[in-house]
């Protein structure tokens, strides 16, 4: 992708002003509706997946003090994993989103939420909520553009360290929650730039520590220790365990954003943003993954990532339902609507670290091209 | 040479810091509250057993309370959060039980009002086995421990529902007890047969009112239907307009002293202008009008506001107003921060009056 001001094809250049902003009435709208029937069913699909990732983690952790005869190993880690899938996915990565934050229910709230992760809430919550969801695919400002340490886009300069990205990247999807953590410390340009001396950064890497320190300590001494004679295979189960959590949201997060198709754009493009135009910026920067209510519910509904982008704040169940009402609108102003099988997203999105892990291929153009505002035709 | 004993930490507290090892993120509360939401130790909580309808738009609601519930005293009043249309609601609800039942259940008694959230879901749509969160009983509207010779209830609507569990406790035999009580029809007196039988009994002399066809108690009517009130310790509760009138009754007799009186809902007088409020750690602002508590308007936005009897009377709801100014919906009065003050402020009975920085 480029961004899409340099593009010799605009996808959005056939858009009025008006066009946009009738786009963000219409979205609008569709939020409106969702809110005011939002309730009681709402309420009882949360509490259920929360009790049934509470039930399947306890069962799945007591399966595994037996874990060294092989059948409760293999059932018992497939258990935790889905159970650690779950937490981080469609619970944590929601209620941290205050998608439930209109129950009041003091329980299920994003300022009293902490989650299966090495990442404190409160941190993620900043450079997620915050800076990713508002700065989406902004280049220079969304810093899950590679997460820092990637070239994603043809717009990103390229250097020679970006040659073993693919590694690097594989590297990250192993130890995700570690990536994660690291990034939510903004750690590479702190390090740089000296803010790790700042008492500010040192107080936030201290929670990261105590964080960690409670994670390991549950994963990799108690429970093996409470399993006896079974510490080594429960500790190899909860290895495994984490390390397929962390395989599967990295899979699944880089294809809300990576996959071919999804649109980039130029940091001077958002000064002056409307409410429309920041609508139409979510609508192609994001890619949707089709499939099944289980692999829905398992992505957390990050696999309906346009909606998600569109409505953080909804309820994650509302994504799937309010998905045909989006994508006619996509095809009624002649938008491209990205989606794909996860298989085919995963590799899409795999072949992009690849391909530009080397430089640009040929030059796009030799004059300069000014960045263009989102809309050309501004009425 | 002196020695510091070491703190003994218990080996109950031990345990738990073991357990919440192996349970965090959560607590072991969190997942013990699956399978046994009112054991002793778990935040207060109730189980609605049976609602039972009292008249066409009241009922009875009889829950079983959490093993940490302390009891009460006849008179006080519970707070009770219940999810209508899944968002958590709390409302306060005099108790109608008697003290210490051998049962333990606790009863209220709820009068469905027009448009009232709560009250019309308690009333018609709860269903037994529903978990509700409950507080401790509280509340002053009680009998003193040496019950007075003579008393008068005075009482209208559902504000007949503390001084029911008042009458139920039993008062002593030789106490001369007056009940002056108004309803719109003889059928939607809440209680109407018991108290009756009660009277029947000679415990107590019963003035039923019924205002569809004798129209409102006028409070000088007392002169007439108690001649001795003003001399009688006196328990009031029912709607504001009786109230005021009945405190400025006793107030101009000089007896203020003698009467007790238990409101249902604050007293609302002069709007302010309203404002932007700015809920400064939830990083939320708000633009609220000058009728609406700071309560709504926050919680409204999704910030988790602390919150009590939601009428100006328990503090459980106070938050320091870091900047600007605010209004009480009760009495006008105004308030004002400077950057640095941090008056504290209740929300439930505080609307914005300008732009307005709460820390929360
Ligand atoms: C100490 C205390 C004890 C109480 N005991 C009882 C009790 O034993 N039985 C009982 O039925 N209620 C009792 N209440 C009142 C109860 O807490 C609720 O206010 C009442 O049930 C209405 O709530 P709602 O959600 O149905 O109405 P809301 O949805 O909150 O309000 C709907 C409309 O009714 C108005 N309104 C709100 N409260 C009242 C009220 N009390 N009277 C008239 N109009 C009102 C509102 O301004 C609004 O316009 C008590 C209140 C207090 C503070
Ligand atoms: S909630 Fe009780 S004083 Fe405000």
């Amino acid at each position: 992708m480029t961004a899409i001001q340099n593009k010799a094809r605009n996808p959005i250049a056939h858009l009025t002003a008006e066009d946009i902003e009738i786009i963000g009435k219409e979205l609008d709208a569709i939020r409106d509706r969702v809110i005011a029937d939002r309730g009681e069913r709402d309420a009882r699909y949360i509490r259920k997946v929360i009790k049934t990732q509470r039930t399947l983690e306890l069962s799945s952790r007591a399966v595994l003090l037996f874990s060294l005869f092989p059948p409760a190993w293999i059932l018992g880690t497939a258990g935790l994993a889905v159970a650690k899938i779950l937490d981080n996915m469609e619970i944590g990565h929601n209620v941290l989103h205050g998608q439930w934050d209109w129950m009041r229910d003091p329980k299920i709230h994003s300022t009293t939420w902490d989650w299966d992760h090495v990442s404190p809430a409160e941190q993620w919550k900043h450079s997620h909520n915050e800076l990713h969801h508002r700065y989406t695919n902004v280049l220079g400002k969304d810093n899950d553009l590679g997460y820092g340490i990637m070239r994603v886009d043809e717009d990103q300069p390229w250097s020679k360290g970006h040659l073993g990205q693919p590694f690097y990247n594989l590297l990250n999807a192993c130890f995700f929650e570690y990536g994660i953590a690291a990034y939510d410390l903004e750690l590479g340009k702190n390090l740089k730039d000296g803010g790790h001396r700042s008492p500010e950064f040192r107080a936030r890497a201290r929670a990261v520590g105590r964080k960690i320190r409670r994670q390991v300590l549950k994963d990799y001494i108690a429970y093996p220790l409470l399993s006896g004679p079974s510490f080594l295979t429960t500790l190899a189960a909860n290895f495994t365990a984490n390390l397929i959590r962390n395989l599967w949201s990295h899979s699944v997060i880089m294809c809300g954003h990576f996959p071919s198709g999804v649109e980039t754009f130029e940091k001077t493009s958002i000064e002056g943003e409307t409410k429309g135009e920041w609508y139409l910026r979510q609508m192609l920067g994001s890619a949707n993954i089709s499939g099944s209510r289980l692999l829905h519910i398992m992505a957390g509904n990050l696999s309906h990532q346009i909606e998600h982008h569109l409505f953080p704040d909804l309820p994650s169940n509302r994504y799937g339902e309010i998905a045909p009402e989006v994508r006619a609108l996509f095809d009624r102003y002649g938008l491209r609507y990205t989606t794909g099988s996860l298989p085919k997203q995963v590799a899409s999105a795999w072949w992009k670290v690849i391909r530009l892990s080397f430089p640009n291929r040929r030059r796009k153009s030799l004059e300069p091209v000014a960045p263009a505002p989102l809309v050309s035709a501004r009425a | 040479m002196t020695t510091t004993a070491r703190p003994k930490v218990s080996f109950r507290r031990r345990l738990l810091r073991l357990a919440e090892t192996v349970t965090t993120p959560l607590l072991p509360a969190d997942y013990l509250d699956l399978v046994a939401p009112l054991r002793a130790g778990a935040a207060l909580r109730g189980r609605i057993v049976e609602v039972r309808p009292e008249t066409p738009d009241a009922a009875t609601v009889v829950i079983q309370p959490g093993r940490g519930w302390r009891g009460h005293l006849p008179g006080q009043y519970v707070r009770l959060g219940v999810d209508v249309d899944g968002v958590r609601q709390w409302r306060a609800y005099s108790l109608t039980s008697v003290p210490g039942g051998g049962d333990r259940l606790i009863t209220i008694t709820v009068k469905a009002i027009p448009d009232g959230k709560v009250s019309n879901h308690l009333v018609r749509r709860v269903r037994p086995g529903t978990i509700v969160q409950l507080d401790q009983a509280q509340g002053d509207f009680v009998l003193p421990a040496a019950t007075p010779e003579r008393v008068l209830f005075l009482t209208a609507g559902s504000g007949i529902t503390p001084v029911m569990a008042m009458l139920r406790a039993g008062l002593p035999a030789r106490a001369d007890v007056v009940l002056v009580h108004s309803a719109p029809r003889r059928d939607d007196a809440i209680f109407g047969a018991e108290l009756r039988a009660l009277a029947a009994t000679g415990a107590l002399r019963l003035i039923e009112r019924h205002t569809d066809t004798g129209g409102l108690l006028g409070v000088p009517e007392l002169d007439e239907l108690v001649p001795d009130h003003a001399e009688r310790q006196t328990w009031a509760c029912g709607p504001v307009g009786l109230l005021d009138a009945v405190e400025r009754h006793w107030a101009d007799r000089g007896v203020a002293d003698r009467l007790h009186t238990e409101r249902f809902r604050p007293t609302v007088i002069s709007p302010g202008e309203g404002g932007a409020v700015t809920f400064t750690g939830a990083g939320v602002t708000v633009e609220a009008d000058g009728a609406t508590p700071i309560l709504d308007a926050g919680e409204n936005a999704g910030v988790l506001m602390p919150s009590g009897c939601r009428m100006g009377i328990c503090f459980g709801c106070v938050v320091p107003l870091r900047q600007g100014a605010v209004r009480d919906l009760r009495n006008g009065d105004l308030t004002t921060a400077v950057p640095g003050d941090g008056v504290l402020i209740q929300t439930c009975v505080s609307a914005a009056a300008g732009t307005c920085d709460i820390e929360l």
